[in-house]
């Protein structure tokens, strides 16, 4: 099965980091990202520009309507996501606790739908 | 042949109906064709077995029948149309009989089916009602009666569980090595969790709902025997055999509580209390650090064994209680060990470090809170301060017959 494990984090406290505190945390991330290519589970994974970049569209009566910001104003917000490929859920699971940021932030873990 | 009773009969199904679905559910590989093949079995099994037509191996039978029916389920049922070949196959293929009936395989299969219906990944009622519904084999009714809430919402929840089964990919496996612990001690918080509900209900009419406190009790004697020689899980079945055995004595014909004080301890069930005894002994002897729920059996234990309420030995239950704070603390502990505290250096001190918990923010919106301290304040004679307690510790419960102990204690201060 395939599971999105998507990484939420403080935005706010993320802007607070020292810069030696920075290269750390990139350091864990390319460790990490190294690791899970390494067993196979690796499918992608990505960082994203904060919220403050982001732009939410929605069509209703055919017209579209675009605000600026997140669809969600939440205290932790979608930083960056994995997909990877693992056996159950368990698995699934035990690689999301070794993601970084799920020392501080939370990860959240999807199955991909399958289309059949 | 055996002549059999539908009683006989139906104490079979809910000894051997959830282990024969725990192999369904492994064999089939789906937990909603699992229970449908089991429940086509069991009405095969109804029309034949009262006649004297009992297999040898009830629980080998109720599987190598539902797997045929599974088998007659996919070949007529349109949603598995497209993978039909390929299932009935796999269904074939892995339900060799001969091979599978043996007791340690469906025993394994239990194991699954009890930790897989306790995964983190479900909120913790949901994991309460899926064991009771998958495991103990309780209707979505009883489930919902447990619950307070409508057959309809209990019928939605398990659904969804089951759906989120199949599609997160919760594995149907054992956990392994270090993952085990984590999980076995979620397994027994569910279950203790079944338990504690049946002993003192959260809220209604009935101080009590020993089927509850039974099925927990059936649970942890069957995890005992599938996993031998941990005393967690000796201690946590000591724990409530000993709370269990009480039951006779906790509330009148009326339906009133007697406090353990008032008791009369020849109603008590000491066949039962042998038992717990026995198991808190042999969970305390274990190798490794003492377990929570084994103490908390020892300190059960030494109230079973009292000859009345003033010659317990509290010395020696405070000592365990400070044990218990140790590996476990918990506001909730500190609570009842200040409830024991009074019992030995009396009601002052007891007050004074309930004051220093409040203090500390411990317990916030703990129902039994102000209740202890209603207690403490009326022994100490301050029933003014009492009364308010006892005020705030009615508005504070759901359950009649505590609201009626408060009322009755106001009245006697009077």
């Amino acid at each position: 099965m395939q599971y999105l494990l998507m990484i939420y984090r403080s935005e706010a406290e993320l802007g607070h980091m020292t810069a030696d505190d920075r290269r750390k945390m990139t350091a864990e991330y390319g460790a990490f990202t190294q690791s899970v290519i390494q067993s196979g589970h690796f499918k992608a994974g990505d960082g994203l520009q904060p919220t403050t970049t982001a732009t939410t569209v929605r069509v209703r009566d055919g017209k579209t309507l675009t605000t600026d910001g997140p669809f969600a104003e939440t205290r932790e917000q979608l930083g960056g996501y994995y997909l990877v490929e693992a056996k159950d859920l368990d698995t699934a699971l035990a690689i999301a606790a070794r993601i970084p940021g799920a020392k501080t932030g939370s990860i959240e873990v999807r199955p991909i739908m399958i289309y059949n | 042949m055996l002549k059999m009773t539908p009683t006989e009969v139906e104490i079979i199904f809910r000894d051997e109906a959830g282990r024969a679905l725990a192999t369904l559910i492994r064999l089939v590989g789906d937990f909603d064709l699992a229970e449908d093949a089991l429940q086509d079995a069991v009405a095969v099994a109804l029309e034949r077995w009262p006649g004297g037509d009992l297999p040898s191996n009830p629980r080998a039978w109720l599987v190598n029948v539902g797997r045929n029916k599974a088998i007659d389920r996919v070949r007529r049922n349109i949603a598995f149309r497209g993978r039909q070949q390929q299932l009935t196959h796999e269904l074939l293929l892995n339900a060799l009989p001969s091979a599978d009936a043996t007791d340690t395989v469906l025993d394994d299969d239990m194991l699954r089916l009890i930790f897989t219906c306790c995964h983190p990944s479900f909120a913790e009622e949901v994991q309460v009602a899926l064991t009771l519904r998958t495991v103990c084999g309780l209707t979505t009714a009883q489930v919902a009666r447990a619950f307070l809430a409508s057959e309809e919402a209990m019928a939605q929840r398990l659904l969804r569980a089951k759906q989120k089964i199949r599609l997160a990919g919760i594995p149907y496996e054992v956990p392994e090595r270090e993952a085990l612990e984590p999980r076995l001690r979620g397994v027994l918080a569910v279950i203790y969790l079944v338990f504690t509900e049946g002993y003192a209900a959260t809220s209604g009419e009935d101080l009590m709902r020993p089927d509850l406190a039974r099925e927990a009790i059936r649970l942890a004697r069957l995890i005992d025997a599938l996993m031998p020689g941990r005393g967690e899980i000796k201690g946590l079945l000591a724990l409530m055999l000993l709370h269990d055995s009480r039951r006779a004595g906790r509330e009148t014909a009326g339906g009133d509580i007697v406090l353990l004080e008032e008791q009369d301890r020849s109603l008590w069930d000491f066949r039962q209390i042998a038992e717990g005894v026995r198991l808190v002994e042999e969970a305390l002897r274990m190798p490794g650090r003492p377990q929570s729920y084994a103490v908390q059996a020892a300190i059960a234990a030494l109230h079973a064994r009292a000859p009345n309420y003033k010659d317990t030995d509290w010395p020696q239950i405070a000592g365990l209680y400070e044990v218990l704070l140790r590996i476990s603390p918990s506001p909730v502990i500190e609570l009842n060990h200040a409830a024991v505290v009074s019992m030995v250096d009396g009601p002052a001190r007891a007050l004074a470090l309930i004051e220093a918990l409040e203090a500390r923010g411990g317990l916030k919106g703990y129902e039994l809170l102000p209740a202890v301290r209603a207690d403490l304040l009326r022994r100490l004679g301050r029933h003014d301060a009492a009364r308010e307690a006892y005020l705030a510790a009615t508005a504070a419960t759901q359950l009649e017959p505590l609201r009626r102990l408060y009322a009755r204690r106001i009245a006697e201060m009077r």
